[in-house]
């Protein structure tokens, strides 16, 4: 019974080391991970210079204008604060448009213009026909923090944990 | 519980053999029966567009793979991790051959969701891969997961293979965390990800219930493929035992 006291204390910390490493990760990953900058942060020059980084936001409506060749398309992207132009030739995915978020990759040209190699679709994670989205007005920009973004947060946590009660296997993950 | 109580009846490798076997007809017919509903339900019973700031047409529908597999891959991690746990504490042999048996499934689901995702990127965000937070932690479960298996066949001797393939598996619960938070962060600014938030109050009804129902099929699929495989190494870890010998009728073969 001893041994068996001992192995459950050892593993204990074991599960409590694991915890607070993970505590500690999540929390570097918050402060420190960009996996995309803000427009306001590039405009801020807080983006790494002459490298490849990510810019992500919205594309700003009556914006987006196709080049000439036909493959060059430019556009500006916001975070309703700072705004960056950006340059892109290539075929752009199906979800892009006019108010959609977007991450694009590249760089930042001398003339103050994203130069991007890639230009990514985001789309939220809401999955309503249109008329129920219509009436439900849930349709927001993604990514940015606003009363409406707080309100539908609130009210997300509180059907999640209705849901979740449910005690469906799969809650835990998700 | 009561459920500790069954667990303690057969903990014992000998009475669990036969209850598995019995239990895994019937869990394979409620899983599939689960998964067609859910597949029925996804494709002909849902919205054939998504509106509001999502506009997906008919590939949305990869939902209904894709999510429920990504959660079984973290539920079973937790699984996995939670019997390996129970397994260095009791020192209990079924506990370690059921984290054994769970794996393997574990790591399809993992491989699942992220094949499945890829299919959906490319015609929603327009590629199939990137180094994006969640993809990134999802790909270090699935290498968590065969790394397990693999350093459990490594070690030749079953009780220590079990032990140090555990404490891998406990020591891997730092990432289930991280995959979860990767998307779900209280505040969305702070993980900028292309993955989207996760959110179940934000599903039309319909898809929903597909998906549920599709988790719920997939969990019982879980429970029936680590079943049977727990009953293969029962009968490989147990072959010197009498019952062994009776139930395969070989009269104390060796």
């Amino acid at each position: 019974m001893k041994a068996r006291q001992k192995r459950l204390v050892f593993v204990g910390l074991a599960v409590l080391g694991v915890t607070a490493a993970a505590a500690m990760a999540l929390s570097a990953l918050q402060s420190n991970i960009s996996y995309f900058f803000s427009p306001s942060q590039v405009i801020a020059n807080e983006h790494p210079a002459d490298a490849v980084f990510r810019v992500g936001g919205l594309v700003v409506a009556n914006t987006l204008s196709r080049q000439p060749d036909g493959l060059t398309v430019h556009f500006n992207v916001t975070d309703n604060a700072a705004t960056v132009p950006i340059s892109y030739t290539g075929i752009l995915p199906d979800l892009f448009g006019e108010n959609q978020g977007v991450v694009a990759r590249g760089r930042m040209g001398g003339d103050g213009v994203f130069y991007a190699e890639e230009v990514l679709a985001k789309h939220d994670e809401s999955y309503m026909p249109p008329e129920v989205a219509a009436t439900l007005q849930t349709a927001h920009a993604e990514g940015i923090t606003g009363p409406t973004e707080q309100a539908t947060a609130a009210l997300r946590a509180a059907t999640e944990s209705l849901v979740t009660g449910g005690g469906v296997g799969g809650g835990v993950g998700r | 519980m009561n459920i500790k109580v069954n667990w303690f009846k057969y903990s014992a490798p000998s009475a669990f053999y036969p209850l598995a076997g019995r239990l895994i007809p019937w869990l394979t017919a409620a899983a599939a029966l689960l998964v067609l509903i859910a597949l029925y339900w996804g494709f002909f019973l849902t919205p054939e567009r998504l509106g509001g700031t999502n506009p997906q047409k008919e590939y949305y529908r990869i939902i209904f793979i894709h999510v429920p597999a990504a959660w079984m891959s973290m539920w079973l991690y937790l699984v996995l991790a939670g019997w390996s746990a129970v397994g260095l504490v009791f020192n209990t042999r079924l506990s370690f051959m059921m984290a054994r048996a769970v794996a393997p499934t574990g790591a399809v689901f993992t491989f699942i969701a992220l094949w499945t995702g890829a299919f959906w990127g490319r015609p929603s965000w327009g590629t199939f891969w990137d180094w994006d937070p969640r993809l990134t932690s999802e790909l270090i479960l699935f290498f968590l997961y065969i790394g397990y298996i693999a350093l459990h066949s490594a070690i030749d001797d079953t009780r220590r293979a079990d032990r140090a393939a555990a404490l891998l598996a406990i020591v891997g619960l730092v990432l289930v965390p991280v995959i979860f938070w990767s998307i779900n962060c209280p505040d969305p600014n702070q993980c900028a990800a292309l993955h989207q938030r996760s959110s179940l109050g934000r599903i039309e009804g319909n898809i929903l219930f597909a998906m549920l129902a599709m988790t719920l099929g997939f969990w019982l699929y879980s429970f029936a493929t680590a079943f049977a495989r727990l009953r293969g190494i029962i009968l490989t870890r147990e072959a010197d035992t009498a019952w062994v010998s009776e139930l395969l009728g070989t009269g104390g073969a060796r």
